[in-house]
């Protein structure tokens, strides 16, 4: 018998989600004023379930009397469909089947606690919408109620009286025939297959199997397509390159290899004994040394492609997935911080300006930031740090870059799986959820991309994994297994494939437990069901190992071996369906060869005419959408779990200014601590992507220093999300900004330790005239860095702190104007882009870390988008006080320098800093050569004032309340 | 006696045991986190400590309600073990989540012929907070809120709306003591009734609140700390001080 059981709102209180909806509608044009009623329903089967029974549920377990009424009874009842309120349509939306229900999952064992039998528990959600036409209702069903990458809405009563749950598998071998195809077939195959796998790639499979004389099998084709694809071989950048810039031509072999890698070998040599990385560029995660007893592992991934199309389930499994890449390093690391930072289209972006297949940017925000939210908050890891960028064209392809610090013993921090291991998967199930994740996110969007690869997205179990993790590290601390790694894009295919590059595997696919039957050797392997971790156990520890996991309700089954043949078998029930040699996969891909070129752009002088009076911009600059407030993300993220919170993203009299970077310590009896910080610009890579690289290098590592983080253990992380890469200008912009990575690694001494590349990000449909349109992202290049100080205490905020204290501008202001924020709001063009002396940024951060530690800076923050006047008017919010800055004092490259590059010239290794009258000798002699100049006091006015000099003008003059109102408006959802 | 024995009882999705357990240790106690599969296997297991204490996370995903199977759980498998505890005159503490669980188990207000009388619902804002808020104390019955007066901690939550059925519920809640730690006025962060940040039962000896005293230990947690002189520990420390003291 199905039954279902509906919770309502209390009658009198707010129906919050019919509020949303109502109001979502009105906001994309649908329908104004709607009256919605909406209830959380649940649908539970069990043949012995009694009407008793099922009300004990709802009041028990499903409803709280003190909000919430409920109605129980079989599904057809007439009394599940009456409208509450007297009328409207019903809506019915539920997940589609196959998709993870996480809250059906729980509430089944749930049920059966109360000693009841119950086969299974699906969830949906009711609406009943009055006053809506029908068509509005189906328009209201596919834009706000159900994405249809994972969701379905059924109008009227549901057409269904059990639940389905798949249905059994017959086996059958399926091989594809690759002899006798041309290049056009070859072709069609890797499109249709979606395979993406290029012309001269299937031309070498099909060589490999007519020299063994036989067709692959489907699984066969599919583990080559996943371990060549893009996104787990990063063939394009690790590929060969012919470069050509102004400069001249470079050939590369290897370009990642030959650049950033380069850099951070070049370093870990020059270091010798005092070499501070301990593993890099070849784990998930890179490691760094941190104190006596721990390493710390930092990675940042990307989850573009599925945020694009369900941005929830998107970003979940995005922040899911790189938690899983610091668990799955070495033998293993405990999670500490998250790091989120996104990009997406001005959320005001009309609706009915979208093109076909793209979601309204306001909705993708708010999938993304939910998305990591209950990831995050769930996992118990405070999200520290991130950032939002925007720009119209993230339009069709947002980029969703979510990162995690690890922390782990020495002596984990390495790992061999041995031969005759066991290898054995724990965690999640597997199910048809994410088929074709890796080779799917090495491919171009389309506006059918949603049709086409819904099974590329998925949601996220974050009590799954914590459960996994919670066991992991017990049994990781009891010496119970050889190696770890995490089931990411390609599932057990790139789990099992690079754990026994070495060695050889067989793996036996009908034994791996699976979410419902049905599916087929080849769903099981390539599946990227999330909450997965594949171990290497000893046969000898398996069964301790066993128990320990079935101890909190975590499943451990063994799925193969490590067999020393070299080769990756595959059986289902005893028949061979792959026997590949692990030669072929992981060294057989044809070396991809790439032209690459690169022209900058010629600097042209900008033409703007001076102002008497800048409060306007100031305010427009703060008011804009990449530097106003994010509090509304930042409050929705638990920032304080693990109890080591030290600096706060948002800090200052009231909690509500800009922090420059996150400060947490993981070890809780110790004063040690982690910084973490990010740096991006893509508006600069418009100018020149080798000034971006370095703007975006020399803003992490500033916002690093400006808390307190010593600049000399400082790691830094590349995430580079380009577009079509096959382009050799877009390819070029890409190689360039790599140059910049080595080039300024090897002089600050900041290590690259792991990074990774987002490639083809663009987005493509057809506009009303048929003709094929094109979106292409700028080039993104996201640095994340993670420093340490020796005692937190020694940290610094960007709030001002007392009146009277003296304002020094550290670093030397030029005219750059171009890509800043100045430019941006005046819809300017043109000017010089900001560049970096890396020689004297590396003298800088060290003199002001010696005034940090010493004690001598009150307050300091870095200058950024908006340059000094954005500066000065954030840490005066911040601070609850008012200054007075002259601009006839800064320290210039050319004293001719206009007021507008004064004010918001974006000129990188800068820093305001606040300091005490009895520090300001001890300061001025610890920044001895560095360029530096006070340029004004604090005050208790709470105006902050901007002359040329003391006896001119006013070029800005504007309460603090007003500036903070400006930049806490436009995303103060 | 000697150091209590403080039991920290973490299911699946628990996330604030470590730190929860680091500032027992840090107030004296002696403190063992245990999964709660364990103490469902043998829930005589609890009779060895003097203090229980469920930390914050998202016990079981908090799907369906926050806390509700957790607290299913203690009242289908531990009522009686409870019972014990609590008879014996020992200590219990639900923090945040653990408040959740707390109230819906009926283990800080017996269920009447209608069922419960108070829980806690979603913040009317309809959303997750992460902040800091001011709290005032009323707690000279509760034994953890010992002359604590005002207080200031975090709070992370996004169901921790104190609800009752009705006034005259809060009314006797109020007359019989129990509403012992309530935001200040204008820092009530969820629209809880009364203000209330958290409750004890009548006995004084079994508290659940919303905000994280177990977060601001060090002096470096408060988010102000870089504007005032560093003082040697964080305010919070004091509730579990008190809760160890009590068996000193």
């Amino acid at each position: 018998m199905l039954w279902e059981i509906d919770v309502h709102p209390r009658q009198g209180l707010p129906d919050r989600e019919a509020e949303k909806v109502a109001a979502l509608a009105a906001e994309l044009g649908i329908a104004e004023k709607l009256v919605v009623c909406t209830a959380r329903g649940f649908l539970v089967e069990g043949p012995s379930l009694d009407q008793a029974q099922v009300d004990r549920l709802a009041a028990e377990l499903f409803g709280d009397a003190m909000v919430e009424s409920t109605v129980a009874a079989t599904v057809a009842d007439k009394c599940l469909q009456t409208p509450p309120n007297g009328s409207g349509t019903l809506l019915h939306v539920l997940l589609k089947p196959g998709v993870m229900d996480n809250v059906a999952r729980s509430a089944e064992m749930a049920a059966r606690d109360f000693g009841l039998s119950v086969d299974a528990v699906r969830t949906l959600r009711k609406y009943w919408i009055h006053g809506a036409s029908e068509q509005q209702i189906q328009e209201i069903g596919s834009r706000i109620l159900a994405n249809d990458a994972i969701e379905q809405f059924v109008v009227g009563p549901l057409p269904f009286d059990r639940l389905q749950f798949g249905s059994e598998y017959q086996f059958e071998l399926k091989t594809t025939q690759l002899s006798g195809l041309d290049d056009q077939g070859l072709r069609q195959l890797s499109l249709q297959g979606q395979l993406y796998l290029q012309l001269a790639e299937m031309q070498t499979i099909q060589q490999y199997f007519a020299e063994l004389g036989r067709e692959p099998t489907d699984i066969e084709l599919e583990t080559i397509a996943q371990t060549w694809s893009e996104h787990c071989s990063h063939k394009t950048l690790a590929g060969r390159i012919a470069y050509r810039d102004e400069r001249g031509e470079r050939q590369f072999d290897n370009m990642l290899k030959e650049t950033i890698f380069d850099a951070t070998m070049q370093l870990r040599d020059r270091w010798g004994d005092d070499d501070w990385c301990v593993s890099v560029f070849k784990d998930n995660a890179g490691i760094v040394l941190f104190d006596d007893h721990n390493n710390l592992a930092f990675k940042v991934e990307t989850h573009n492609h599925p945020s694009a199309l369900e941005p929830y389930g998107g970003a979940n499994t995005g922040i899911g997935g790189v938690i899983r890449d610091t668990i799955g390093t070495g033998m293993g690391a405990k999670p500490i911080c998250n790091t989120d930072i996104f990009c997406f289209a001005p959320p005001c972006t009309p609706s009915d300006s979208l093109p076909p297949g793209v979601l309204n940017p306001k909705q993708v925000m708010h999938g993304v930031v939910g998305g990591v939210r209950d990831y995050g908050n769930r996992m118990g890891i405070p999200t520290v740090n991130g950032a939002v960028y925007f720009d119209e064209r993230y339009l069709g392809n947002p980029l969703v870059y979510c990162g995690n610090v690890g922390l782990i013993p020495k002596e984990m921090s390495f790992k061999e799986p041995k031969p005759g291991d066991l290898i054995v998967s724990v965690g999640g199930r597997t199910g048809r959820d994410g088929i074709h994740g890796a080779t799917f996110s090495s491919a171009e969007l389309t506006s059918e991309s949603e049709s086409l690869s819904g099974g590329a997205v998925q949601i996220g179990n974050a009590i799954e994994e914590k459960k996994v993790l919670d066991v992991l590290l017990t049994i990781r601390d009891r010496g119970l297994y050889t190696a770890i790694t995490d089931c990411g894009a390609g599932g057990f295919s790139s789990a099992v494939g690079e754990m026994g590059e070495e060695i050889g595997a067989e793996v036996w696919l009908d034994r791996a437990p699976v979410k419902y039957d049905g599916l087929s050797y080849t769903e099981i392997w390539i599946s990227e069901a999330q909450e997965r971790m594949v171990i290497s156990v000893p046969e000898a520890n398996w069964e301790e190992l066993r128990d320990l996991c079935a101890a909190e309700s975590v499943e451990a089954t063994v799925i193969g071996k490590f067999e020393p043949t070299g080769r990756l078998v595959l059986k289902y029930k005893d028949q061979v369906v792959a026997d590949l040699t692990m030669d072929l996969l992981h060294n057989g891909r044809p070396p991809v060869i790439r032209e690459a070129t690169y022209q900058p752009a010629p600097v042209v002088p900008i033409v703007s005419t001076a102002k008497e009076n800048y409060t306007d911009d100031l305010k427009q600059i703060l008011g804009s959408y990449n530097v106003a407030s994010k509090e509304w993300i930042v409050r929705q993220y638990d920032h304080e779990v693990q109890g080591g919170s030290v600096i706060k993203p948002l800090v200052g009299i009231n909690s509500d200014g800009p922090g420059d970077a996150a400060v947490v310590r993981p070890v809780l009896d110790s004063r040690r601590g982690v910084v973490i910080s990010c740096g991006m610009n893509p508006r600069y890579g418009e100018f020149d992507t080798y000034h971006m690289a370095a703007s975006a290098i020399d803003e992490a590592l500033r916002n690093c220093v400006a808390v307190g983080g010593d600049p000399s253990r400082v790691a830094i992380l590349d995430n580079f999300c380009w577009g079509d890469c096959e382009k050799s200008e877009t390819l070029g912009s890409l190689v360039r900004a790599a140059l910049a990575c080595h080039d300024l690694s090897l002089v600050l001494e900041t290590p690259f330790i792991s990074g990774k590349d987002s490639l083809n990000n663009e987005f493509s449909y057809f506009d009303e005239s048929g003709t094929k349109q094109t979106i292409a992202i700028p080039s993104t290049l996201l640095i994340s860095a993670m420093g340490q100080v020796e005692d937190v205490s020694r940290c610094v905020t960007m709030d001002f702190k007392a009146e009277g204290n003296l304002l020094y501008l550290v670093g030397t202001t030029k005219d750059e104007l171009g890509g800043s924020h100045f430019t941006l709001v005046n819809h300017l063009e043109g000017g010089q882009v900001p560049t970096v002396d890396a020689e004297l940024a590396k003298q800088t951060f060290a003199s002001l870390h010696g005034a940090i530690h010493q004690g001598l800076v009150a307050s300091c923050h870095d200058l950024s988008e908006g340059g000094l006047a954005v500066a000065a008017a954030e840490m005066a919010f911040a601070g609850g006080l008012g200054a007075q800055i002259d601009l006839s004092a800064l320290p210039v490259d050319d004293t001719s320098l206009s007021t507008e590059s004064r004010l918001f010239s974006e000129s990188n290794t800068r820093f305001l800093c606040e300091v005490t009258p009895e520090h300001a000798d001890a300061f001025e002699k610890q920044l001895a050569g560095i360029p530096v100049a006070c340029v004004g006091q604090t005050n208790a006015t709470a105006q902050l004032v901007v002359k040329e000099s003391a006896d001119n003008n006013s070029l800005i003059d504007a309460h603090i309340d007003e500036l903070k109102e400006a930049w806490q408006k436009p995303l103060n959802w | 006696m000697s150091q209590p024995r403080i039991l920290i009882l973490r299911a699946p999705g628990t996330n604030c045991d470590a730190e929860t357990a680091f500032a027992f240790e840090a107030a004296g106690g002696k403190p063992d986190v245990l999964h709660l599969n364990r103490l469902l296997e043998s829930p005589q297991l609890a009779t060895d400590y003097q203090i229980l204490c469920i930390p914050g996370g998202f016990s079981y995903g908090d799907d369906v309600a926050a806390g509700r199977i957790f607290a299913n759980q203690i009242r289908h498998h531990l009522a009686d073990a409870m019972q014990e505890f609590r008879a014996a005159g020992k200590l219990v503490l639900g923090i945040c989540n653990g408040f959740q669980v707390l109230i819906k188990s009926g283990l800080l207000d017996a269920d009447d012929a209608h069922g419960p009388s108070a829980s806690l619902a979603w913040n009317q804002s309809h959303r997750y907070i992460d902040r800091w808020v001011d709290l005032q104390a009323s707690g000279a019955n509760c034994v953890f809120l010992a002359g604590i007066e005002n207080l200031t901690l975090p709070i992370a939550h996004a169901e921790g709306q104190f609800v009752a059925r009705d006034e005259a519920t809060l009314d006797r809640l109020e007359e019989a003591g129990q509403l012992v730690l309530r935001y200040t006025a204008d820092s009530n962060p969820n629209g809880s009734a009364r203000d209330v940040a958290g409750m004890s039962d009548a006995s004084g000896r079994v508290f659940g609140l919303m905000p994280h005293p177990e977060r601001f230990i060090d002096p470096t947690h408060h988010p102000q700390w870089t504007r005032m002189p560093v003082g040697k520990e964080g305010a919070g420390l004091k509730l579990f001080r008190n809760a160890v003291g009590y068996f000193s």
